[in-house]
């Protein structure tokens, strides 16, 4: 097995941790005996092919979606019905999705204070300057007045980042955040995610741009049917697919 | 430069600066089009303008040209020998503050009428958005207040006035707008409680409440809360009847605006709940910021349909003995030298409430732009 060489580093705290977990949607078992454990400071790339559940993986570490067997514990709090336990945790992880969910009612700069304000408790004042920091680091702080529909789909989406951090979070989850975009408003996403990488965020990241799990991944992980079929290193896992499914997943992926 | 290049500017400007040919524009333009574009079309046309200018010219004849503006005292003689060629506006001269005040005593009508232009007040700052802010509640308390204390009186040297004696505008301005104030939120917690996926019991019970009020005539309502509902409470507690009514109304409105936004929550795509949920927002906050607020927009014609359709259904009150403005009109013509000018009596009154529907109905389109501004996908 490849495992091993690419367990948690040792010393550090263990942030996410997921232990047998199973989930089925009515009759049908969707994850099938996930375990992962993920490090503070690590960024991982899930692939695989549609419908493999990965969205619904990583959904499930902010219980976007209840998984129904197994365990499930971010930064020492475990998910369970217990709501406070899943504000908890919702309050320590960011998450982007494929198709950027802003608000469309409010403005960028008020998608970007409104949970900071009402669940956080912060003072508005703080929360616009928090606000406008993050903004200015997606490199969008000229479009704080403008409405989401007024922007570009590349903008939205960073502007989605923004919103996430405005929180603080300790990790990131993103959804597949570039499928959507026209192909040339990847790169600006894609940017901002290699610069939160090099700042030492905690990401797992849903994607299919293989460059960007070469340049910033410690560790990609291979899904396939609801199964964690492999995980490796970038260099290894690319140059090295162990199992066939892997392989065929590469060859068209990669052409 | 040659003879080529120079034979006006078509040849030079860019395709933006063309206008549609002449045909096409104007309002002669659109006539040749629409009113006179082939033989059959011009006939049509030309027939309805005939009956169109007919009827016209035939209503102003009776309502203005023949019609009799007032009597002396209640000899309706002269009304009567113009029947059919001119309108007896007297009638409305003779019994306007019947119409508008109902049996509210003679010479405290200007109560009442104080009491309507502070309900007309409220509803003019309440729509202008400057206004939308948290002083807005307490002006309305503050109307409110006032229009209660205008109505009873009993208190600063106005005399009581007792509800049995209330009727006309008030009575229709009080049921629609208490039976707006109190359906919309009442509406809102239905919604939210039949799309709530955790707790059966309230759902169960927004289902049951929304189709059982759904499914009977607000009329038998009506009469439920003014002659059943009594039976049911102890000897000596005696709730107004106006206040029964009142209830009924907010109940049956109620159902149906629920139903309303229900519509409104289901076309809100599920990614706004979950990007909420992600933020950690309670359920509260997520409805409250998010959902809510898109949903409402949404629902914003069909909401102001409701509305419309209320404000004219306060009329059934009638049938439990509440004298709003149409059975005050009704009543107006009972007395035997007026007898037969009901058409005019209608008329004034649907005047009043064409009056109110149309400022709503304007009032929520120039609203959905508002809000839409800027904010389209
Ligand atoms: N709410 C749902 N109800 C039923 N089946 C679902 C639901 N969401 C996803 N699925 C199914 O679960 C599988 C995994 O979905 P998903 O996690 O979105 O895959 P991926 O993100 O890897 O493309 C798919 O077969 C999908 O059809
Ligand atoms: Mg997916």
């Amino acid at each position: 097995m490849t495992n091993a060489a690419v367990g948690p580093a040792q010393g550090q705290p263990e942030f996410i941790q997921i232990v047998g977990m199973h989930k089925w949607y009515g009759e049908f078992h969707v994850l099938r005996d996930i375990n992962l454990t993920v490090t503070r400071g690590e960024r991982i790339v899930i692939c695989g092919p549609s419908g493999s559940g990965k969205s619904t993986l990583i959904r499930c570490i902010n219980r976007l979606e209840e998984h129904q067997k197994g365990q499930i514990v971010v930064d020492g709090i475990e998910l369970t019905g217990n709501l406070k336990n899943i504000d908890a945790v919702r309050r320590e992880v960011g998450m982007v999705f494929q198709s950027f969910n802003l608000f469309p009612h409010l403005t960028v700069l008020e998608n970007c204070t409104l949970a900071p304000i009402w669940v956080r408790k912060m003072p508005k004042k703080d929360a616009e300057a928090v606000a406008m920091r993050f903004l200015e680091r997606v490199r969008i702080p000229e479009q704080a007045n403008k409405y989401p529909g007024q922007l570009s789909g590349g903008q939205q989406q960073r502007v989605a980042i923004a919103r996430a951090l405005c929180m603080n979070p300790k990790v990131m989850l993103f959804d597949e955040p570039t499928s959507a975009l026209d192909p040339e408003m990847v790169k600006e996403v894609l940017d901002v995610m290699v610069s939160l990488a090099g700042e030492g965020m905690t990401m797992l990241c849903v994607t299919h741009e293989m460059g960007f799990a070469r340049q910033v991944a410690d560790r990609v992980i291979f899904m396939d049917r609801g199964e964690i079929v492999e995980q490796n290193v970038p260099e290894l896992f690319f140059s090295n697919p162990q199992s066939e499914r892997t392989k065929l997943f590469l060859s068209q992926i990669l052409h | 430069m040659t003879s080529l290049s120079s034979p006006g500017p078509d040849l030079r400007t860019g395709a933006a600066d063309l206008l549609p040919p002449r045909s096409q524009r104007g309002v002669v333009g659109w006539m040749r089009e629409n009113l006179f574009s082939n033989w059959l079309n011009t006939a049509i046309t030309l027939l309805l303008a005939y009956f169109l200018v007919r009827w016209i010219s035939g209503f102003v004849d009776w309502a203005f040209v023949n019609a009799i503006w007032s009597v002396p005292g209640n000899n309706t003689t002269a009304c009567r020998e113009a029947r059919g060629i001119g309108a007896c506006w007297a009638l409305i001269n003779e019994k306007h503050r019947f119409i508008l005040f109902g049996t509210y005593t003679y010479e405290e009508q200007w109560r009442p009428l104080i009491a309507c232009a502070l309900f007309i007040a409220l509803y003019v700052v309440s729509a202008m958005k400057r206004f939308w802010n948290k002083w807005l509640m307490a002006i309305w308390a503050v109307g409110l207040v006032a229009i209660g204390v205008l109505m009873w009186g009993g208190v600063f040297g106005l005399t009581h006035v007792s509800q049995e004696r209330w009727g006309g505008l008030p009575i229709t301005l009080i049921l629609s707008t208490f039976g707006i104030v109190g359906a919309f939120p009442l509406a809102i917690l239905l919604a939210l409680g039949r799309r709530s996926t955790g707790m059966p019991a309230i759902k169960a019970l927004c289902v049951v409440f929304i189709e059982l009020i759904r499914g009977v005539p607000l009329i038998s309502i009506l009469f439920m809360a003014s002659v059943m509902f009594p039976l049911f409470l102890p000897d000596g507690l005696n709730i107004d009847k106006l206040l029964r009514a009142q209830v009924a109304i907010i109940l049956f409105a109620a159902a149906y605006l629920a139903e309303v936004i229900r519509g409104g929550l289901q076309a809100i795509p599920k990614g706004q709940g979950e990007a909420a949920d992600a933020l950690g927002l309670s359920y509260w906050n997520k409805t409250l910021f998010i959902i809510l607020p898109q949903a409402l927009r949404i629902v914003i014609p069909p909401m102001v349909n409701t509305f419309i359709g209320m404000f004219k259904d306060t009329s059934l009150v009638l049938i439990i003995g509440i004298y709003d403005i149409l059975n005050a009109a009704k009543t107006s013509i009972i007395e035997p030298a007026w007898q037969g000018f009901g058409v005019e009596a209608y008329i004034a009154v649907a005047t009043l409430y064409f009056f109110f529907c149309f400022a709503m109905s304007k009032y929520s389109q120039k609203l959905e732009v508002d809000l839409n501004r800027g904010m389209r996908r």
